[in-house]
């Protein structure tokens, strides 16, 4: 791409303009708002309570079911994050709106990270949602005020990392539907987790192999660390550990591929 | 009555045709009940050891029959899922206006659901048991299993027929499957329902779906519960359905 | 609303700006082509060596069916594709080289609208104000002046979603011109629109060029848009352009008039036929009708009918064909334009990259 104009706004400008939009956009359409943020709640509750069953499993955590499963709609949420964002991103493709946005001066970057400022706002909000309900429902946040805040930034950094799946997704393919398949592999790979049952209380062998190797368990176990056992480092590191490492690659390729899409002589 | 039965076999066969046609359509219905299986039967097996469980065929077989119903559910579900996209292509005002019998197009719809499931329900069967499922059935417990798992199908694929009619759009695609999920979900599904404890106990006592995933575990295990009582309510069910649907129809031929 | 120089130069006009890094002068052509192609994986070629220039102010009219080349040609003149060969500069600049100083210089309508249904007409305007680095001070005047100008001022603050087709390309043209470009790229700017909104987008158009002079080089497969806007038009099928002139004078090219006669009496058919021989050989039509080439132009007319009335023949209807820019397509191409896509092998396959991929083959 050739040197930009001496005169193309700043690279926050540019950022500050696509995220309004983005935001803006997410904003008005509620039902992408409120199905993705009340499906995992509705889980939460039967599940919460249809399992409290495993409480008495010995090995189990000597907490509610309903407080070691709080950590999974965090999860579920930022997987619907993961394919609104990238729908919204494909959507732009094939509708030629990125073709317009090309014409400009705006740089890859920051086409995809105001793309994704939607994706953060609809992160926040269903993140401190889904602690209201767990916290009104009897679940006490372990690590108290501060790690509920933590929590929250985790989610947030684990719903930042999935958008960027979905935003690479979008790019390579420029297809919605494309977009939208990948979400029961991503719905799979939150069941193959210890997302219901502590990984050693996993008893067939290939599940237990399958969850230990899936990355998605120990995003959850960090979540789940703050509210059940307190402060747990070791849950932590991991945990932010492969959510930062989810965001740096997916959004990293992303950034690559984003420059070719924005493709100008 | 002949061109009843003209009309529902050419829609069941197009029905047939387009899933089998289509591989977005086909996997995914195949692929998620083996999904739920191994999650399910796989990933939760512990459960099947907290005190009182009392399932002797096994944790397998105990989610093998939810899975088996809930793929029977869904695949009437996504029946309603293909009304709706053909109101939204314009193809079922085509139907409404070639069909000499309309409720045969219905019958058609429901037809194809249940070929469609067929085809699940004898995949997902084939997996739990290379699972290792045991199953105490004798055959006509069998048959009564399947029996229900048609049932189930039928009032789902008339459920979501009628909603699909009466809002001819693909947007009521949430409409038609947050209802059945909700009710499949409010059954005892991971333990027995003496197993529950709070709300989802009072909940589940009283949902019909209990009943039924009740019966078709009981018949698996050959120790038949309220197998009657399920029929019973399946049969209302299919009558209730069967009205709604009429009237989503009817609703479609009024709106042109 | 302000003159558009005292526009220009409040705002501030990016390509002026950037020009300074290279001044272009007035006398210039504003588009020069050089042998430029563009091949795609799998097909033939999609844009075959063509040469053309415009001059600043100038309407050049791109006329060809789908499937020619002509949303291909506009891709690299804009930027968004690069050439396989050839060169080409656009306001001064080299559209390989010289992209972003491009991009500074021109606006562009493509052909799909690309508008997001969400957005209001304005919140358009503004995001494409900001990006393109009008300053913050005068965004809102920008876009209440922009959409004053195209008619969109009461629909301004409603979601594009619900605007007409109309109503789009007219906001797809004043998010064009947000940031007063000098050169104007629009893309079949009135496919499917209805005759009243095309009028008045032509009539816009006409205006930006007449008034403002803004050189506007638009590509359209209606011979009525071409015939009623363009100064120059350039012919293009099969990725060449195979004619370029002024329509008058592709029109001239072509030669005489024709005049359809329709007897009153259709067993007179043969008497009026053989009354017309003098001016050449008559062909017959639908429902009895009859059509010659006057050799004379159309002052034969007169004598045409003097003819007929000498000769006692009445006749119930008689039209003069000036020759179109379709006859001119006929003679270029040996098929007529409405019906070419069809007959082309390469119709929508070669004429624009699909938008989910954008081949890069052959820089």
């Amino acid at each position: 791409m050739a040197a930009e104009s001496p005169h193309a706004p700043s690279l926050a400008t540019q950022i500050g303009a696509v995220g309004r939009r983005s935001v803006t956009r997410t904003l008005r359409q509620r039902s992408l708002l409120i199905f993705p943020m009340l499906f995992p709640l509705i889980l939460f509750a039967i599940n919460g309570s249809a399992l409290t069953s495993a409480t008495r499993i010995p090995g189990f955590p000597p907490v509610s079911y309903r407080a070691f499963v709080l950590a999974v709609p965090f999860m579920q949420g930022a997987l619907f994050i993961a394919v609104t964002a990238g729908v919204d991103l494909a959507r732009d493709i094939q509708s030629g709106f990125f073709n317009r946005l090309a014409l400009t001066p705006l740089r890859g970057p920051a086409l995809l990270a105001g793309q994704l400022g939607g994706a953060l706002v609809v992160g926040c909000t269903q993140s401190a949602v889904y602690l209201l309900v767990g916290v009104a429902s009897g679940v006490g946040i372990a690590s108290g005020v501060g790690g509920a805040l933590v929590l929250i930034g985790l989610s947030v950094l684990i719903a930042l990392g999935f958008a960027g799946l979905g935003a690479l997704i979008a790019l390579r393919t420029g297809s919605g539907e494309a977009v939208q398949a990948i979400f029961p592999l991503l719905f799979v790979t939150l069941f193959l987790s210890s997302a219901f049952l502590p990984r050693p209380l996993i008893q067939v062998t290939w599940f237990r192999d399958v969850a230990t190797y899936n990355p998605v368990s120990y995003m959850i176990e960090g979540v789940r660390s703050l509210v059940i056992t307190g402060w747990d480092a070791r849950a932590l590191a991991l945990g932010f550990g492969l959510a930062l490492a989810l965001s740096v690659l997916s959004l990293g390729f992303a950034s690559a591929v984003v420059k070719g899409r924005l493709a100008r002589t | 009555m002949k061109r009843f039965t003209y009309v529902a076999r050419g829609v069941a066969w197009r029905s047939i045709h387009n899933t089998l046609k289509s591989p977005a359509i086909l996997v995914p219905s195949i692929v998620f009940p083996l999904f739920f299986l191994a999650a399910f039967a796989g990933g939760l097996s512990k459960i099947s050891q907290v005190p009182n469980f009392n399932y002797p065929p096994g944790y397998t077989a105990f989610q093998f029959v939810f899975v088996f119903l809930q793929s029977a559910a869904f695949g009437g579900v996504f029946t309603g899922f293909a009304v709706a996209r053909d109101f939204d292509s314009g193809f079922a005002r085509r139907l409404l206006l070639s069909a000499p019998r309309r409720s045969g197009i219905i019958a058609g719809y429901a037809c194809g659901a249940l070929m469609r499931w067929c085809v699940t329900g004898t995949v997902v069967t084939i997996a739990a048991l290379l699972a290792g499922m045991h199953v105490p059935a004798n055959p006509g417990e069998l048959i009564g299993m399947v029996g229900l798992g048609i049932m189930v199908n039928l009032v789902a694929a008339l459920w979501g027929c009628g909603v699909a009619m009466f809002l001819r759009t693909e947007q009521a695609g949430a409409l038609i499957q947050m209802p059945v999920f909700v009710i499949i979900f409010l059954a005892p599904i991971y333990v027995p329902l003496s197993l529950l404890t709070g709300w989802i106990h009072a909940v589940a006592s009283v949902n019909p779906a209990t009943f039924v995933l009740e019966a078709a575990r009981g018949l698996l295990a050959n120790s038949p519960v309220h197998v009657a009582f399920a029929f019973a309510l399946l049969a209302g069910g299919v009558v209730v359905m069967g009205l709604w649907a009429r009237r989503g129809l009817m609703s479609a031929e009024r709106a042109g | 609303m302000q003159s558009p120089n005292a526009a220009q130069s409040m705002f501030g006009d990016r390509a002026r700006r950037v020009g300074n890094l290279r001044p272009v002068t007035d006398n210039s052509p504003a588009i020069v082509v050089e042998q430029l192609v563009r091949e795609f994986r799998k097909g033939p070629r999609a844009v075959d060596g063509i040469d053309l220039a415009v001059s600043p102010g100038e309407i050049y009219g791109f006329l060809g069916p789908n499937g020619a080349g002509k949303s291909t040609t506009v891709l690299m003149l804009t930027t968004l594709l690069p050439p396989t060969s050839g060169r080409a500069t656009v306001g001064g600049f080299d559209i390989a080289r010289e992209g972003s100083q491009v991009r500074a210089s021109i606006g562009a309508a493509l052909q799909e609208a690309a508008l997001d249904a969400i957005l209001t007409g304005r919140e358009h305007l503004l995001l494409q104000a900001t990006l393109q680095g009008i300053p913050k001070a005068t965004r809102k005047q920008r876009a209440q002046e922009l959409l004053e100008r195209v008619g969109l001022t009461e629909a301004a603050d409603r979601r594009v979603g619900g605007y007409s087709g109309g109503m789009k390309r007219r906001l797809d043209l004043a998010l064009a011109l947000v940031h007063s470009p000098r050169i104007l790229f629009l893309d079949e700017p009135t496919t499917g629109l209805d005759l009243q909104s095309r009028t008045a987008l032509w009539s816009e158009v006409a205006r930006l060029a007449h008034d403002e002079g803004m050189t506007v080089f638009l590509t359209t497969q209606y011979l009525e848009e071409a015939d009623a806007l363009a100064d120059r038009v350039g012919i293009i099928d099969h990725g060449k352009i195979v004619a370029e002139d002024t329509p008058a004078n592709l029109k001239a090219e072509i030669g005489s008039p024709t005049v359809e006669v329709l007897p009153a009496d259709l067993a007179e058919g043969d008497a009026v036929a053989e009354a017309l021989t003098r001016f050449g050989s008559p062909i017959r039509g639908g429902r009895g009708s009859l059509t010659v080439q006057l050799p004379g132009g159309e002052a034969q007319l007169a004598e045409l009918v003097r003819m007929l009335d000498q000769a006692g023949l009445h006749v119930a209807s008689l039209h003069l064909h000036q020759p179109s820019l379709d006859d001119v397509f006929l003679a270029k191409t040996g098929r007529k334009l409405e019906g070419a896509a069809e007959d082309s092998d390469e119709a929508q396959s070669v004429d624009a990259p699909p938008p989910g991929r954008r081949s890069r083959r052959g820089r």
